[in-house]
């Protein structure tokens, strides 16, 4: 079995546990392995590179370093955040020989280096380039036609490095949903920013910004929106009853990731794919996709 | 204000800034900017910005580097890299915005009422703890420390996610604890040889 070293990263273990459980249930499903590394830390995310510059890439090249000295391997990371601060650690350790020599004297003193051999990349990378969609096609158990899915990639999976999608259109999701039977629809804001933690520090921004996907993705005629982001995920679900409050319309949209719907195509069980701890419960809508037990 | 170190000359600080910049992979590009204006009109929050992007580089070109630091500009970056891919000058201005959060908290110099450095620091003190970030400890503190009626407000939405299994209580430590302490103090310590090597240089925060 083809293995891969995982990165999970902090907002996976709990919060958005759906989003590891399923993304580890997909990766059975499609015959591969993904190996979480030993003691991982916290990226950083986007906060603590807002602090301090050089701790920051050093927390980040710690995990780099734990990945290379299990590797080989590509370090597959699910979240955006953490996969675009490990990339860029990666690239510009790379690019500034000056970094490079600093971090690795910080990695020194607890006996780690990190010589630069790592692959960084998301898991839908992986899917949609190594396994490819015509096997993943072959997988298909239960294909979802008839769903309108608005696949949102959000900012960090393909900006700024655009590595292996598009960093202003974005298509790749939308090609494994159409693999999967589902239909994508036109989502002109697919790539737009949901705000972030900006729904925590600026409230309205962040409210406006979740606002506009939302009721584009309804206006467009989406079922459900998927997306690859734990934190877009859950800026998209969480405050659509405070959306309907301040705009007046409740989108009432599910929003799940794109490795969940991959599982119920697949026939996955459904308990192995976190399914129902949303607070927007996807269920209803996937219900006659469900096995059993959908649609309560 | 309490973050503030050393303090310095709105000179120097120019200084430090492009000195800092100057070390971003080609972020010499920033003296490329012909104020075209694309990164105002791809970013998704200039609409609520004091200063644009566009005008961020203006303003510092024109000696305002103070009212910069304390616009809400810098804490508005939800850092969505659009700027960055679609500067034809090849400018990281997602990156500039990052440098200049980390002068506003180094220096205390940031608008009153910004909330968001406090996130900042507070999410920096729980991953130097614990190698992760606690999120449900994260947010209280910040919330706490910002807005505490506002606990209230969220307190149905924190019911849900603990009900579905999605609030973890207890923060997580890795195990590698000390190993992580040694990274950063030794991180620490190269910043600050670099600020001895060059006294006007850019001196990293040690809180």
């Amino acid at each position: 079995m083809k293995q891969y070293l995982y990165y999970p990263g902090c907002s996976l273990e709990k919060t958005n546990f759906s989003f590891d459980h399923s993304s580890r249930e997909v990766a059975k499903g499609l015959g591969f392995e993904l190996k979480e590394i030993e003691d991982w830390n916290c990226c950083g995310s986007t906060s603590y590179m807002a602090v301090r510059e050089l701790r920051s890439f050093a927390i980040s090249a710690r995990n780099l370093a734990i990945a290379e000295k299990m590797g080989p391997g590509d370090l597959i990371t699910v979240c955006t955040a953490c996969y675009t601060v490990l990339a860029k650690t990666h690239n510009y350790l790379k690019e500034n020989k000056d970094l490079r020599e600093k971090v690795n004297h910080a990695l020194a003193a607890a006996d780690m280096k990190y010589s630069g051999n790592v692959k960084v990349r998301h898991l839908l990378d992986v899917i949609v380039n190594d396994v490819g969609l015509e096997a993943v096609k072959g997988k298909v158990k239960k294909p979802l036609e008839g769903l309108k899915v608005a696949c949102y990639y959000g900012c960090q999976l393909s900006r700024p490095h655009g590595t292996f999608d598009d960093p202003e259109f974005p298509v790749t999701m939308d090609h494994l949903a159409t693999a999967l039977g589902a239909t994508p629809v036109d989502f002109p804001l697919k790539a737009k920013c949901c705000g972030g933690m900006m729904m925590t520090t600026v409230a309205d921004v962040g409210l406006k910004l979740t606002k506009d996907l939302l009721y584009c993705a309804k206006e467009a005629g989406a079922d459900l929106v998927i997306t690859c982001c734990p934190l877009c995920q859950v800026n998209l679900e969480s405050y659509q009853g405070k959306i309907k409050k301040t705009f007046g319309t409740d989108p009432a949209l599910p929003a799940i990731y794109f490795t969940q719907l991959m599982g119920v195509a697949l026939g996955l069980p459904e308990k192995n794919l976190g399914l129902g701890s949303e607070l927007v419960d996807p269920r209803p809508t996937l219900a006659k996709y469900l096995g059993n037990g959908g649609g309560r | 204000m309490a973050d503030a170190t050393t303090p310095r000359s709105m000179e120097e600080l120019h200084k430090i800034f492009l000195e800092d910049v100057y070390k971003i992979p080609e972020g010499e590009n920033i003296k490329q900017c012909i104020q075209c204006g694309t990164c105002s009109g791809s970013c998704p929050t200039s609409y609520a910005m004091d200063f644009t992007p566009r005008e961020i580089i203006a303003a510092f070109r024109a000696g305002m580097l103070e009212r910069v630091l304390k616009s809400n500009t810098v804490w508005m970056c939800a850092s969505c890299y659009y700027c960055t891919v679609r500067c034809p000058a090849g400018i990281k201005l997602t990156d500039i915005m990052y440098e200049l959060k980390r002068l506003g908290i180094e220096y205390g110099l940031y608008a009153k009422g910004v909330t968001a450095p406090v996130l900042s620091k507070t999410f920096v003190k729980m991953v130097d703890k614990y190698g992760r970030s606690p999120e449900l400890e994260l947010l209280s503190r910040y919330m706490l420390a910002t807005n505490p009626l506002g606990m209230v407000e969220m307190a149905p939405m924190g019911a849900k996610l603990f009900f579905k299994g999605r609030l973890g209580i207890f923060p997580k430590s890795i195990k590698g604890k000390s190993q992580l302490s040694k990274i950063l103090k030794m991180a620490l310590a190269e910043t600050e040889k670099a600020v001895e090597a060059k006294p006007e240089s850019h001196k990293e925060g040690g809180h």
